[in-house]
């Protein structure tokens, strides 16, 4: 790699951890509403189930498979009264780390690593994985085209469910 | 049935048909000493569900999963075909023999001294066999079997009951509705990649009820509801039916629903592209069952228990869960979407969305029966109130949002636990 072109890779890395330490802030603010702005309306949400982290929504069965509209669904439910087991809300931290980058034309690909801490009526839990993401750079800042979360744990004995946003 | 010969003297469920009444004394959900008798008096003598035969379908195919709380495996033997399940142990000195999930194997190996056996249970291998005087017989050394395995349109079940009655006489009226969900989907079904296993802190019996409840669905799950109403659905014709005994325990509820079903019930939910292909579906069930019984397949949800811990729920998917108490308030699931083999891609797709919106530890309403049973177990730590009630519906025909299919599980739980649920003295 140039000079100039690793320069260039680090400025986005540098701009992504930015864009991404800044959704984990709106998540754990419970900020779902701002949080949504981040995608675009063709956008997808998934997080596959714990045997299955290569898994296709289109063949296998995931944990969540959101669209825009399940998405938004999903933003109007955690924020109502009637989420029952989100309500009242976890305070949770969602950590990021081990942050790479690859340039796909205007696009940008990111894996990282993270840590989401749930803390809730006396009990903790804590959700392990990485993150893939596809980002499009507009106005220069970042739009979420899709976000996955995938799973270390073996299973969710755990955490008992995936009521939060990874 | 296997029942026990001493009937409890204050028995821990109390069914007052004359006064229209039952109540379950909560100890049957906290006491220690009722979740031990449950393990040596049910899940030792009932039929377990172990998996579905669409996971093994090659030769040497496995899957390795505790069923009533013992690690067994299932793997199809490459000799016979058969599906064999065996204790997940080795016969030398006890080590895992199959310690991956899944896989395919001709032979499994104890990597502890490496004992080997094959898909049969066979033992074929045993390093420096000289060293062995004569009184081993490797022969009798296989793996052992657990002691009942059969199956039921591919669903496999095994039992540590030598005694138990087969499993078509155990299963009762239950074989109806499993051939109704079956039948439905053209004959053929298999479980989807991706498993759903988690834990929480209720007791088991707690997710019995909830799983086959009709009448928590509109105030536990309000946020489900509201967001078919938002994607267009019409609730006008809200959840209707009626609860059925199915004999040894097993209950189902079946009903009517606002919500769409792969096959076939067309909802908004599955875009109007799909109506065609549902439409189609939905004649061809007319054609090779009838009306009645299509309409039936197509448009009648099933919640239905099999006794003691399988719940299949053919509603806007199918799913298959299974759960087990590794203590009296803790319950771990395991739960697999079932669908019509070789199913068209695109009515996969359709299938898999239709699960996820309600369905799964992310699913709109899962988490919330999660958190509902975990209150409850909360709530009888505070005393004061002894008993649950379970009355709902008694005196009527019961409706699918009554508890007469709850009264079925826990008479038969009774009858099993015997003189071990008597709440005299039940700490």
């Amino acid at each position: 790699m140039t000079t100039a072109a690793s320069q260039q890779a680090t400025a986005i890395r540098q701009h992504v951890e930015d864009f991404l330490y800044a959704e984990a802030a709106l998540l754990d603010a419970w900020r779902l509403d701002d949080w949504l702005q981040l995608f675009d309306e063709d956008a997808k949400y998934e997080v596959p189930c714990n045997d299955a982290p290569d898994g296709d929504p289109a063949r296998d069965l995931m944990l969540i498979d959101d669209n825009y509209t399940r998405l938004s669904a999903r933003v109007a439910r955690l924020n109502s009264r009637h989420a029952h087991r989100e309500f009242p809300h976890s305070r949770t931290n969602h950590q990021v780390f081990n942050v790479r980058v690859d340039l796909l034309g205007s696009d940008v690909s990111v894996t990282a690593s993270f840590t989401v801490w749930r803390f809730r009526a006396g009990r903790s839990s804590c959700y392990v994985g990485r993150y893939r993401y596809r980002l499009r750079q507009s106005d220069g800042g970042f739009r979420i085209a899709s976000k996955r979360a995938e799973l270390d744990m073996t299973d969710l004995h755990s955490v008992a469910e995936v009521a939060i946003i990874l | 049935m296997t029942t026990s010969t001493v009937t409890a003297h204050m028995p821990v469920v109390d069914d007052d048909l004359a006064a229209q009444r039952f109540r379950v004394h909560r100890s049957a959900m906290t006491s220690p000493r009722i979740h031990a008798a449950e393990i040596e008096r049910i899940f030792a003598k009932s039929w377990l569900y172990v998996g579905h035969e669409s996971e093994i379908p090659d030769p040497g195919d496995f899957v390795r999963r505790p069923v009533g709380g013992r690690p067994v495996f299932m793997v199809r033997g490459v000799q016979t075909g058969n599906v064999n399940v065996f204790h997940n142990t080795c016969t030398h000195r006890g080590a895992l023999v199959c310690r991956q999930d899944s896989g395919n194997s001709k032979v499994f190996q104890c990597f502890y001294h490496a004992w080997t056996f094959d898909s049969e249970g066979q033992l074929k291998g045993v390093p420096d066999r000289d060293a062995y005087a004569g009184g081993v017989n490797f022969d009798e050394l296989g793996l052992k079997r657990v002691e009942r395995v059969e199956s039921y349109r591919g669903f496999v079940f095994a039992s540590f009951d030598p005694d138990i009655v087969d499993l078509p006489t155990y299963l009762a009226d239950a074989k109806d509705y499993i051939d109704l969900v079956i039948d439905g989907c053209g004959g053929s079904v298999e479980i989807v990649r991706g498993t759903n296993q988690y834990s929480f802190a209720a007791n088991w019996k707690l997710l019995v009820e909830n799983s086959i409840d009709g009448y928590h669905a509109e105030s536990t799950h309000d946020t489900y509801f509201k967001y078919l109403v938002s994607i267009g659905t019409d609730l006008r014709g809200g959840v209707s039916g009626r609860a059925v005994d199915l004999g040894n325990g097993h209950a189902v509820i079946e009903y009517s629903s606002p919500w769409g079903r792969p096959v076939a019930k067309w909802e908004p939910l599955f875009g109007e592209d799909a109506r065609t292909e549902i439409d189609r579906l939905r004649g061809d069930l007319d054609a090779r069952h009838g009306e009645q019984r299509a309409h039936t397949m197509a448009e009648v949800n099933r919640n239905m228990l099999i006794y003691p811990n399988l719940i299949i729920n053919d509603i806007m998917a199918v799913t298959v869960r299974t759960f087990y108490p590794p203590a009296p308030d803790t319950v771990d699931v395991t739960a697999w979407e079932l669908a019509p083999a070789n199913e068209l891609p695109a009515l996969r797709q359709r299938r898999l969305d239709s699960f996820l919106t309600f369905l799964g530890p992310g699913g709109f309403a899962t988490p919330d029966d999660v958190e509902a049973l975990e209150s409850c177990q909360q709530g009888f730590a505070s005393g004061g109130v002894v008993w649950n009630d379970i009355s709902r519906g008694m005196g009527r025909s019961p409706k699918a949002n009554d508890e007469e299919q709850m009264r079925a599980f826990w008479r038969r739980w009774q009858q099993q636990m015997g003189a071990a649920a008597d709440r005299s003295g039940v700490q």
